[in-house]
């Protein structure tokens, strides 16, 4: 999917140089996990696989579309076809609601039928059918959170990305997250890339890929690439996210 | 069929509309304020056009009139006479200025004393006090007065006044008369008599200023353009003035038309200085929304989709704002008329104005539109990495795509001036100067900004030097909102300082020391008499000049009809010049406000710019105005001829003077050499100075018992009277400047709310490094002050040049700046600034810092 990836940002006027040939190939349904300590260049990693900007060299290829074939307009089309978000900080627009959160995706792509429904249902499925008239400030971190996730998979994405989706949760809120997450990500087929520090979330994907210094410098299974630690709902209640982020940390 | 991405930024902007209608809403109501003062003014002014010409008839009272300074000849006589037995009523009306005296009370005014014929008007219904006593004047010794008269004269219905030599009793008021002009009862208020009293007045005596007018009813247009057709030319070479009464509406309706445009440019202005708000609001509103238009372009919505969506909420509230304002201005269309009701020429009903409405509606969504384009083009520059990094630089617009903006944004401005100016050159004029007053105030600006940075203090305390050194901290607003405010204070310091001016010129030439008692009409043999009756002091400084009817016979020996034949160009000498009836006179001194600029004076003073001595021969020396002298194209050492009552007087040009008209002294186009005119018929004025107002009456009182003929003017009263005109112009300026103010503030508001954003957060970071609130709202206490400063300061230095420009070549004033007044322009508006600045940051202060880091840490 990546092939040589780099990328160079000028910084008071001297060439910064944040990725550096960067390989990876990404299988279609898997979950990969981008890993590695601040500067490391995960997330410029992350906006570059998602088409947010343009590489300085390489290419990348989602679905058999190379982004560099597209201009601006083009990967944002792209975007709103393709690719789902979750961030960090959440993102909700303040001046709509949940369920018009929601339905942004869809709007932007004109598909008005049956934009409310889908929205409806995604909200169902995070638990928040009795919150979809509330204001993003009316709702806790992780009700916005949830509100976020719904967002993400309502125009049916191929790929998901997720930024530090548990990073601005306490750990009980980000592990419902991250099970939601894993949930709807396996009922809706999507793939799903997510940056983290957690290491503990990292270790429940197929896959973790180590940044360090703009170079890849690890790419390991992860347990959840070993079947029997596949995340489901089961492992998830088998081992709650509160206690393994306790034994990475301890 | 609509693209789906323009359906979709269509639905997201009306979701989002709530949203923007709450933050940038309040700032349309500065589009909605322009908008109100336009299409009030456009409705308004072609209520008063239609209605004038609806009822051109009514304010003529006739459908024609001939008019003229002379007695009327045998020709139009004759003309009259056969215009009645074809079935059209003429009727004369003769006015003069004279002295009316109330016996009663013992009190002298100068008034118009009007003779109308049986008849006139044809048209319109008068109001009388007692009811329908119109007819009264007619009547053998009694007179109808207009209102003001009574208490000018301190008489009632019933009393006796003299007016010269015939006594009239007062027999009820004229309360309305169809024909006038609303004020001009307050210029000079009138008696009316029948002809039969004005000849028993003996007002009409030689060199009266009288003015003759012949009015008939012609119903039938046919009829009337026949008449012009056959008349006008003819009787204009005769000097005698032939109008129709739909002729005089159209020129008061254009005139009407021509002052409602310059009132519409001040309407204009409010728009803009709007357009100025709206770009402000919009500014801010970008600000806050970047982080959403990050997280829209990581859902997939492109470059064009975003910028549309905000484009179209910008244009909705445009739209919002515009449509109220037309509604207010429509409200207002309706009130005018009541308001003005005083000074208006006709009784005006007001129209809905579909054209005005929608010019206003079109005027105020466009400037709405392009204002917002410039501050929307950052939009465009979010990108969506801004979603997941704070860091990211955000790339800047191409330079061409601003350039552009900005290209349509001053052909818009100029557009629209040329579109609401009387004339296209005006709008161009007051685009240009627009244009010029924005460069200079941002040159100003940038100066002004520079030189504080080099004198900032280094040891003053913290907080001043902290907020001093905030107007030069990158991406600072600094420039901009000097630009705003500076606008606004320059319009209105620029308005205060030219009134200023005027009203000062105006006390100086009415002032101390200057003349105050005009006599005129004197008989060369009532001269000293006149004199007698000055008191003591003033007999010796009474300036007397000898007034002498003439028309020019001949220049070089050359007739005015051979003159009027040759070429155009700078050799025809011009109408007006050629065929007026000149008042000359002869002294030996220049007068005070005369500056003799070429050939000698008969003492043999020099030009200042041209000493050539003329030798006239045995022909007597002349000396003209050298405006005059341009207009009859003649200079140094030609001959004119003037027909003097039937007599040549042949006289040779040997100076050519400037005049100050201003100056309230006797002036001159030409005069001759003393000893030259001796003997033709002549009168006299004379100007005097009498600075008790009770002896001023007494003379007055005096004048006319002795002398009848003679009429006195208080000068006091003109300036009263030209005050009072002031005060009405004063008004309306003020009222749309009003619009302006408000305007202004609103962009203050927005302007201030535009760094709001960074204050907080800077406020914030202060406290958590250990800053006391006291503190910080000294460090904003001090750049607020430091900014309305700069900012007020470029406005009124800018002022005070415009002034300084304006004042002498338009107005013809010397410009004096009033120290005070500025200072006070100043004190206000940095006042202004401080509050609206120090009432946007007291929320922040009241809040604990960490939530507001926080927020900034989440928002980029």
């Amino acid at each position: 999917m990546a092939e040589g990836l780099g990328k160079t940002y000028t910084s008071g006027g001297r060439p910064l140089r944040v990725l550096d040939s960067v390989d990876l190939e990404i299988a279609r349904e898997s979950v990969v996990a981008i890993v590695g300590p601040s500067g490391s260049g995960k997330t410029t990693l992350l906006g570059l696989l998602a088409g947010l900007d343009a590489p300085s060299s390489g290419r990348v290829v989602v679905d058999g579309q190379d982004l560099a074939g597209l201009t601006e307009d083009g990967r944002a089309e792209f975007r709103a076809r393709r690719i789902g978000f979750v961030f960090q900080t959440f993102h909700l627009l303040p001046t709509m609601t949940a369920l018009e959160n929601v339905m942004v995706p869809l709007e932007l792509q004109g598909s008005f039928q049956g934009a409310r429904e889908r929205a409806t249902d995604l909200l169902d499925r995070v638990g928040l059918s009795d919150r979809t008239d509330h204001y993003p400030a009316q709702l806790s971190g992780g009700e916005q959170q949830r509100v976020a996730l719904a967002r993400a998979f309502s125009n049916r994405p191929s790929i998901l990305f997720a930024d530090e989706p548990t990073g601005n949760l306490d750990q009980a809120t980000g592990a419902g997250i991250v099970e939601m997450l894993e949930t709807l990500n396996r009922e809706e087929r999507t793939t799903l890339v997510l940056v983290t520090h957690d290491l503990s979330l990292a270790e429940r994907a197929d896959r973790v890929v180590a940044l360090a210094g703009g170079l890849l410098s690890s790419d390991r299974p992860g347990r959840g690439g070993d079947p029997r630690g596949r995340v489901s709902e089961e492992a998830g209640e088998r081992e709650p996210a509160g206690r393994a982020a306790g034994e990475v940390g301890a | 069929m609509i693209p789906p991405w323009v359906r979709g930024a269509f639905r997201l902007a009306l979701r989002e509309g709530r949203h923007s209608l709450r933050r940038v809403g309040p700032y349309m109501v500065s589009i909605t304020l322009g908008v109100t003062a336009l299409v009030a003014i456009q409705s308004f002014r072609a209520d008063v056009a239609r209605s004038v010409e609806r009822e051109a008839e009514v304010l003529m009272g006739a459908n024609v009139r001939l008019s003229a300074d002379r007695p009327w000849s045998d020709t139009v006589i004759a003309l009259r006479d056969s215009l009645e037995q074809a079935g059209s009523p003429g009727a004369r009306v003769t006015s003069v200025a004279s002295m009316v005296l109330a016996p009663s009370s013992n009190i002298v005014r100068l008034v118009q004393v009007r003779a109308l014929d049986p008849g006139y008007p044809f048209y319109g219904t008068m109001r009388t006090t007692p009811e329908g006593v119109w007819g009264a004047h007619l009547e053998p010794g009694q007179a109808l007065v207009d209102p003001a008269i009574l208490p000018q004269l301190e008489v009632a219905i019933g009393d006796s006044i003299v007016v010269g030599s015939a006594t009239l009793v007062i027999a009820g008021t004229v309360d309305g008369l169809p024909t006038d002009l609303g004020f001009q009862t307050a210029v000079g208020p009138r008696i009316h008599v029948s002809h039969e009293a004005l000849e028993e007045a003996r007002l009409l005596g030689f060199g009266s200023l009288a003015r003759y007018e012949l009015f008939f009813e012609v119903p039938s247009s046919t009829d009337r353009i026949t008449l012009d057709a056959r008349y006008d030319d003819a009787l204009s070479e005769v000097e005698v003035g032939f109008t129709l009464a739909e002729q005089q509406a159209r020129r008061l309706s254009r005139g009407i038309d021509f002052l409602g445009r310059f009132l519409a440019l001040v309407g204009l202005g409010a728009l803009l200085l709007g357009g100025v708000g709206v770009a402000s609001a919009i500014h801010v509103y970008v600000q806050e929304k970047r982080s959403a238009v990050a997280v829209l372009r990581c859902l997939g919505a492109s470059q064009r989709t975003t910028f549309l969506i905000y484009l179209l909420q910008a244009v909705g509230l445009g739209v919002l704002g515009s449509a109220a304002g037309v509604v207010a201005g429509m409200t207002l269309q309706r009130l005018l008329p009541v308001v003005l009701a005083g000074i208006l020429p006709v009784p005006v009903t007001p129209e809905i104005s579909l054209m005005s409405a929608a010019t206003g509606l079109g005027i105020g969504v466009w400037v709405a539109f392009v204002f917002a384009l410039l501050p929307l083009l950052r939009i465009r520059d979010v990108t969506p990495l801004q979603a997941l990094r704070a860091d990211v630089e955000p790339a800047r617009t191409q330079p061409w795509l601003r350039g552009l903006v900005m290209l349509v944004l001053a052909g818009s401005v100029t557009a629209l001036c040329v579109l609401e100016a009387p004339e296209p050159d005006i709008g161009l004029g007051f685009a240009a100067g627009l244009g010029v007053v924005i460069a200079a105030l941002w040159l100003v600006a940038r100066g002004l900004v520079g030189l504080t940075r080099r004198l900032i203090p280094r040891r003053g305390p913290y907080p001043v030097r902290q907020g001093i050194s905030n107007l030069f901290r990158p991406r600072n607003q600094t420039v901009a909102v000097t630009l705003a405010l500076g606008l606004g204070t320059f319009v209105i310091a620029l308005l205060l300082e030219v009134e200023g001016s005027v009203r000062r010129d105006l006390t100086l030439s009415f002032g101390d020391g200057q003349p105050n008692l005009l006599l005129f009409d004197i008989q060369t043999d009532q001269v000293q008499g006149v004199r007698e009756l000055l008191p003591e002091a003033a007999r010796a400084g009474a300036e007397i000049s000898p007034l002498v009817s003439a028309r020019i016979a001949g220049i070089n020996g050359e007739s005015p009809d051979e003159l009027r034949e040759r070429e155009r160009g700078p050799e025809r000498p011009e109408g007006w010049a050629l065929g007026r009836e000149y008042r000359n006179s002869y002294r030996a001194e220049l007068g005070g406000g005369e500056e003799l600029i070429a050939g000698r004076w008969w003492d043999g003073t020099a030009g200042t710019e041209d000493d050539t001595a003329v030798d006239s021969g045995t022909l007597p020396g002349l000396s003209l105005e050298e405006g005059v002298a341009e207009s009859l194209s003649v200079g140094l050492g030609d001959t004119l001829t003037w027909n003097v009552s039937g007599v040549e007087v042949p006289s040779v040009v040997t100076s050519l003077r400037r005049v100050d008209w201003e100056r309230l002294e006797p002036n001159f186009f030409a005069i001759l050499e003393p000893g030259s005119l001796d003997d033709a018929p002549q009168t006299a004025i004379m100007l005097a100075r009498v600075p008790d107002e009770a002896a001023r009456s007494a003379v007055q009182r005096d004048l006319v018992r002795a002398f009848p003929n003679v009429s006195a003017l208080d000068v006091s009263r003109v300036q009263a009277a030209i005050e009072s005109v002031l005060d009405l112009v004063r008004q309306a300026l003020a009222f749309l400047g009003g619009f302006a103010a408000l305007a202004g503030v609103v962009v203050l508001v927005g302007t201030m709310a535009t760094s709001r954003h960074q204050r907080t957060q800077e406020g914030a970071l202060l406290r958590t490094l250990g800053a006391r609130r006291g503190q910080v709202r000294a460090v904003f206490l001090s750049e607020y002050v430091a900014l309305g400063t700069i900012a007020t300061l470029s406005g009124v230095l800018l002022a005070g040049a415009a002034a300084g420009i304006l004042l002498p070549s338009v107005f013809d004033v010397l410009y004096v700046p009033s120290i005070g007044m500025l200072g006070l322009v100043w004190a206000g508006v940095t006042g202004l600034t401080v509050l609206v600045g120090l009432a946007g940051t007291r929320k922040l202060l009241d809040r604990p810092p960490l939530p507001v880091l926080r927020e900034a840490g989440g928002e980029a």
